[in-house]
């Protein structure tokens, strides 16, 4: 009784903020601090929500937005983990991947866009290529760091026990490094949505970036908010989506 | 008791290991000659930093030799050697079942053989009801039971074991040791076991080796000739077993201090 009481409050407490902003929020503008022209109130905002959805627009945008942010995030991410694996087992691989990766990480991904629409035009190619590159560097270095933290006992049992190398990449390495590979995909998932929302304010006709950008040039603020929010909605929902995959499939982490 | 086969058959000479060269250079192995008798029991003790796992590791393959020569014959045997080691080293993404099989896994032995066998490793060791847990799920004395049925269920030739016990609590040592004990009276396996402590090499060895404090060489070896099979708790009281555990002390003792004062120099 008393637990489940404190376990509401928790949850109330939880909620309190975000609520709370947006009433000031709208109490604030309602009382005529700001132009509504520019700042519209939350409940502006949840009706033109409403508007978008009903006549399929936002629909169109987002599924542009996710099946990029998917194909991106497959191709990235497969090659990344690969490597990733392999640098640990092998020295030579390492030493040829390791100035690469020190020399392009920090380069800001949104940078290559021009060159990506040189090379592969104004198609929903070049959103997703750039996607790819985004992911590959935070799951690399951390699939990399992870199977290199591998306890050195384990190395050594498999060695023994007459582990051959692929046998040591698919059931020891890949799955010793599983949980770092996780926290790379939940920083790849963020890195996926940062970068594809900027490329598609300049380069697409659609998407969520473009219905974000579009509607700041035709002044339709309260679309702009719109499409703000919907990408931290689908950005919660891929993470929660994303740890309870993580639960499933890392059953011994649960300690 | 009639066993059919005998383990394998072990030869070492003038072998040496030394970390690293020139003036900074360690030895940790110097001069070891040892042979082992098929199927026989031999505990190494020594002072820790004697080298004694440097010796297991070599055995098992796992580290090189500087020079020197080990000759192993495990003729008539599929899996020359397992490990156990001194902590537990089960997979942790695997279920104790997978965890028991893997040596059988990566030689390819076929599924259906496969879990016959492991089924009967884990009747074993007592750990049939275990077989879906997860190695974080089971006590340490637990982990370590899968250690052994893991390396038992490849049948090998010889086991090796690095102090497997140590980290135990004193009651489930003394049940494993005693678990120890039957299987390999049932099995004739050669077993090469390492431990500091004398009481366990002279409950369970045939033999016991004796080494020095860095760098390690073989300061003298000692028969237990002990019967089989034997009751651990009432040869740990006999008046033989402490005659022979305060001879070996004596033993060590000069190694331990020679150890120290070479530290405080």
């Amino acid at each position: 009784m008393n637990g489940n009481s404190a376990k509401w409050r928790e949850r109330m407490l939880y909620l309190i903020s975000p609520i709370g902003l947006l009433l000031v929020w709208q109490v604030l503008v309602e009382l005529g601090f700001g132009d509504r022209r520019f700042i519209p109130t939350p409940s502006d905002i949840a009706v033109r929500f409403w508007a978008l959805t009903i006549d399929g627009e936002l629909a169109l945008n987002l599924l542009a937005t996710l099946w990029r942010v998917f194909a991106g995030f497959v191709i990235g991410v497969v090659p990344a983990v690969a490597v990733g694996l392999v640098m640990a087992m092998s020295r030579p691989v390492r030493i040829f991947f390791d100035p690469l990766i020190a020399a392009l990480f920090p380069i800001p991904k949104v940078a290559l866009m021009p060159l990506l629409l040189l090379a592969f035009g104004f198609g929903d190619a070049s959103k997703i290529a750039l996607v790819a590159i985004g992911v590959f560097f935070p799951v690399i270095v951390n699939t990399y760091a992870g199977a290199a933290n591998i306890e050195k006992i384990y190395w050594d049992v498999a060695r023994n026990y007459g582990a051959s190398t692929w046998v040591m990449f698919t059931r020891i390495v890949f799955f010793g490094a599983l949980p770092m590979i996780f926290a790379g995909l939940r920083i790849a998932v963020a890195v996926a949505f940062i970068v594809l929302v900027a490329a598609e304010f300049v380069s697409t006709k659609v998407g969520i970036g473009y219905l974000i950008w579009n509607s700041w040039e035709l002044l339709q603020v309260d679309t702009m908010f719109v499409g703000i929010v919907v990408i931290g909605l689908v950005g919660l929902i891929t993470s929660v989506l994303l740890a309870e995959i993580e639960r499933k499939v890392i059953p011994w982490k649960t300690v | 008791m009639a066993v059919e086969r005998r383990g394998a058959a072990i030869e070492i000479a003038h072998l040496r290991k030394q970390y690293g060269v020139g003036p900074g250079a360690v030895v940790a192995l110097d001069d070891i000659n040892l042979n082992v008798a098929p199927g026989e029991f031999l505990c190494i003790v020594g002072p820790s930093g004697c080298g004694k796992s440097t010796l297991l590791r070599i055995l098992a393959k796992l580290d090189q030799q500087s020079s020197g020569s080990i000759d192993v014959q495990a003729g008539g045997w599929a899996v020359q050697n397992a490990m156990v080691f001194q902590e537990s080293g089960l997979f942790p993404w695997m279920s104790v079942e997978n965890n028991v099989g893997f040596g059988l896994y990566t030689r390819g032995v076929p599924v259906h053989e496969r879990a016959g066998r492991v089924e009967a490793a884990l009747k074993l060791v007592g750990l049939t009801k275990f077989r879906n847990h997860f190695p974080h799920q089971l006590s340490g004395g637990m982990r370590q039971r899968g250690a052994i049925a893991r390396a038992f269920v490849t049948d090998p030739a010889m086991l090796l074991m690095d102090e497997p016990f140590a980290a135990l609590d004193a009651q489930n040592r003394a049940i494993l040791q005693a678990e120890l004990v039957r299987i390999w009276e049932e099995t004739g396996k050669t077993v090469v076991y390492i431990t500091h402590s004398i009481e366990e090499a002279l409950l369970l060895g045939d033999r016991t080796v004796v080494m020095t404090a860095q760098p390690g060489r073989i300061k003298t070896t000692i028969d237990v000739s002990f019967p089989h099979p034997r009751d651990l708790m009432a040869l740990s009281a006999s008046a033989e077993f402490g005659r022979l555990k305060l001879d070996i002390w004596r033993l060590l003792e000069d190694e331990v201090n020679r150890a120290r004062a070479d530290l405080e120099r």
